[in-house]
């Protein structure tokens, strides 16, 4: 059974954004206008969190792309009264849109602010229908949404390894962000394999989880920035 | 029947529901005005959806959660202050247990609502029946509240069944209704016998169930990980709060009423101090409850919860949290300390600072936590949006108009557990004191 995780390298990361982009066109995300954006209801999944340490003119910044952390433990399934998050066979945490009613109780209890909700009705500009993709589901008004790894992604990947008989490769299910990344800042695999790249990344010295002490037991790793 | 029912030495009981004047008119309708105006203002939320509000990507909660355990608190006074009085017998209870249990019960059903009107989609709410998991705490909550409102309103009917009775009796207004509603009682030995014994056993059911259900609500909040909300406390801590402010709507739902019904001659100042005693005795008990929660989380210093702390102590929220220290602590024990300023308009303040401190504290509790992500992302400030006002106004106008029309149905005062009270009180309470005295000795010869 796969542990599917990833691993950030804020060295490398520059806050570019194309993740996040990437995100949006892969998984249909409507844009909410400037007006919502301002009030604080973008529903990225993927959202870049920018620390600045010191006093100008000696300041870090820090860019922090922050995905669904697929926890193992995740403190949002548990509060849900409906059973539409949950934890998948896949170890995902996946989200029903068509079963959440939309108590927000996931969002209050999530410590990394993940999860998103869908305040109005979604509207998606007629220039972005072209851009559709057919594999994500639209969400609707008044329901939680959240980053889910790409998880169509998976089950295709899953029936093509299964359609050609033999195991699923590294190279088969990789996530929009993961892929688009053109700083090579994250890597996307199975934690548990080997083989995987992120495997070895993971016991890095550099390598860190935020919030670790809560005992959610996050599936994306970061490398710590260092000075050079 | 009307003559004779005039000579009743408490035809002032009876008077609401015979007459109504204008001033009941125009209640009715400006809080009608009011409800309607939320009506509608949520009708538009349906359509429209919660983008109405000025709820945003961390502040997930407001008005609605807010106004929903404000309400469930207040409604804790009602059941469990009437089933404490008739439990330890206190005869001062008389006047007072079935104001208090009706406030239980139009309050409980008030708050009830609000989860409801905060989901992103009400049309999906019976999905907590369908998939309910027993492990979210909502689920907690959506049991011990039914439970609560059904043995509330259980408890607010069967000790008026003799009430209705006599209404059956003795007025000829909704002759069917209270014929019905009355079940036959025309109040034989065994029907006495029998109500009796149901009105023990549901004071003692109560009480269990009114603790659990504020217990269970802080249970949303401290079972999750956020700074500000993880806390051993919070049961009883929402608990004291409850029933502080359920107490002070108690007392002034009291002096609205004995003003409007002119009730003075059954509500006097006595039955106000008996009551505002409890009143102090639970400020106190906030003020300690608070004074551990907070001294707790800053003596430990922890950064997380430190940024929430200071963001309610000095940050955005100190006008609020001192605001709700002044009313819910400082106000209440000045007046109800000193003798001097004890009296009906004290208490008046005394109540209304404590109503409108107790709803600070929610706010308190619930935005700082949500406003203060752990991770640093951007936080936008809340702003209530207009419709959130409007649909608080609507739930307090809703609390009123109910309250009002409750009072033309149905007598506010229990008429035959005043009647007994003349009849067997004084008897009941002379003996019961000899009883708690010590038996004299015999004086013995000699000595």
């Amino acid at each position: 059974m796969a542990k599917w995780g990833m691993v950030i390298d804020l060295n490398k990361c520059t806050g570019c954004g194309a993740c996040v982009n990437a995100c949006r066109i892969e998984n249909n995300i409507p844009n909410v206008g400037e007006e919502e954006a301002q009030a604080g209801r973008a529903l990225d999944w993927m959202q870049i969190i920018t620390e600045y340490e010191g006093e100008f003119p000696d300041v870090r910044v820090t860019h922090i792309p922050r995905p669904c952390f697929q926890c193992d433990n995740p403190p949002c399934t548990k509060v849900c009264p409906v059973h539409a998050t949950y934890l998948n066979e896949d170890g995902l945490v996946g989200q029903v849109y068509y079963r959440c009613i939309g108590c927000r109780f996931c969002m209050a209890a999530c410590p990394y602010s993940a999860k998103k909700f869908n305040y109005y009705a979604p509207e998606i500009p007629e220039s972005y229908q072209v851009i559709r993709n057919p594999d994500v589901t639209r969400r609707m008004k008044g329901v939680v949404e959240k980053c889910s790894f790409c998880h169509h992604r998976l089950s295709l990947a899953k029936d093509l390894a299964r359609f050609e008989n033999r195991d699923l490769r590294e190279e088969d299910y990789q996530p929009a962000c993961v892929e688009s990344c053109p700083a090579d800042a994250m890597t996307f695999g199975d934690l548990e394999n080997p083989d995987h790249k992120v495997a070895t990344l993971i016991h890095s010295s550099r390598a860190y989880r935020l919030e670790e002490e809560l005992g959610t037991d996050p599936k994306v790793y970061y490398l710590k920035k260092e000075d050079k | 029947m009307m003559e004779d029912l005039r000579k009743d030495p408490d035809y002032t009981l009876f008077r609401p529901i015979l007459e109504s004047d204008r001033r009941f008119y125009w209640a009715v309708a400006f809080l009608g005005a009011v409800v309607l105006w939320a009506l509608a203002l949520y009708i538009r939320q349906l359509i429209y959806g919660l983008g109405v509000t000025g709820l945003n990507r961390t502040v997930t909660w407001g008005f609605y959660i807010i106004n929903f355990v404000f309400f469930i608190g207040v409604s804790h006074a009602g059941t469990l202050i009437s089933a404490i009085l008739r439990l330890s017998q206190a005869e001062w209870r008389r006047p007072i247990t079935r104001m208090a249990e009706v406030i239980t019960a139009i309050v409980l059903a008030i708050g009830g609502l609000h989860p409801i009107i905060d989901l992103g989609r009400p049309d999906r709410v019976l999905n907590v029946f369908y998939y309910g998991r027993l492990q979210s705490p909502l689920l907690w909550d959506v049991t011990a509240i039914s439970l609560y409102f059904t043995a509330s309103t259980v408890y607010l009917y069967v000790p008026m069944i003799p009430d209705i009775a006599l209404l059956r009796d003795r007025t000829t207004k909704f002759k069917k209704f209270y014929t019905w509603l009355s079940w036959g009682y025309v109040g034989t030995e065994r029907q006495k016998h029998i109500l009796e014994r149901a009105m023990t056993i549901l004071m003692v059911v109560v009480i269990p169930v009114a603790v659990s259900v504020h217990t269970v609500i802080s249970y949303i909040f401290s079972m999750t990980l956020q700074s500000g909300w993880h806390s051993t406390i919070f049961g009883p801590y929402f608990v004291t709060g409850a029933i502080f402010s359920g107490t002070a709507t108690l007392l002034v739902v009291m002096i609205f009423f004995r003003k409007f019904y002119h009730l003075e001659n059954y509500l006097k100042e006595i039955h106000f101090r008996y009551l505002s005693v409890l009143l102090l005795v639970f400020a106190l008990l906030w003020g300690y409850f608070t004074f551990s929660e907070y001294l707790t989380g800053i003596y430990g210093n922890e950064p997380m919860e430190m940024r929430v702390i200071r963001f309610k102590i000095s940050g955005a929220y100190a006008p609020y949290f001192w605001m709700m220290v002044i009313c819910n602590f400082v106000i209440p024990v000045i007046i109800l300390s000193f003798k001097k300023l004890k009296r009906i308009p004290g208490i008046l303040i005394a109540s209304i600072s404590v109503i409108i401190g107790m709803w600070l504290e929610r706010l308190i509790i619930i935005v700082p936590s949500l406003s203060n992500p752990r991770l640093p992302v951007v936080s936008e400030p809340y702003v209530p949006s207009l419709t959130e006002w409007s649909l608080f106004a609507g739930g307090v106008a809703a609390f009123c108009l109910m309250f009002l029309l409750f009072s033309k149905l149905f007598p506010l005062i229990s008429i035959w557990e005043i009647k007994e009270g003349r009849a067997e009180g004084l008897e009941a309470v002379h003996q019961r004191l000899e009883s708690y005295l010590p038996d004299t000795p015999a004086v013995q010869e000699g000595v």
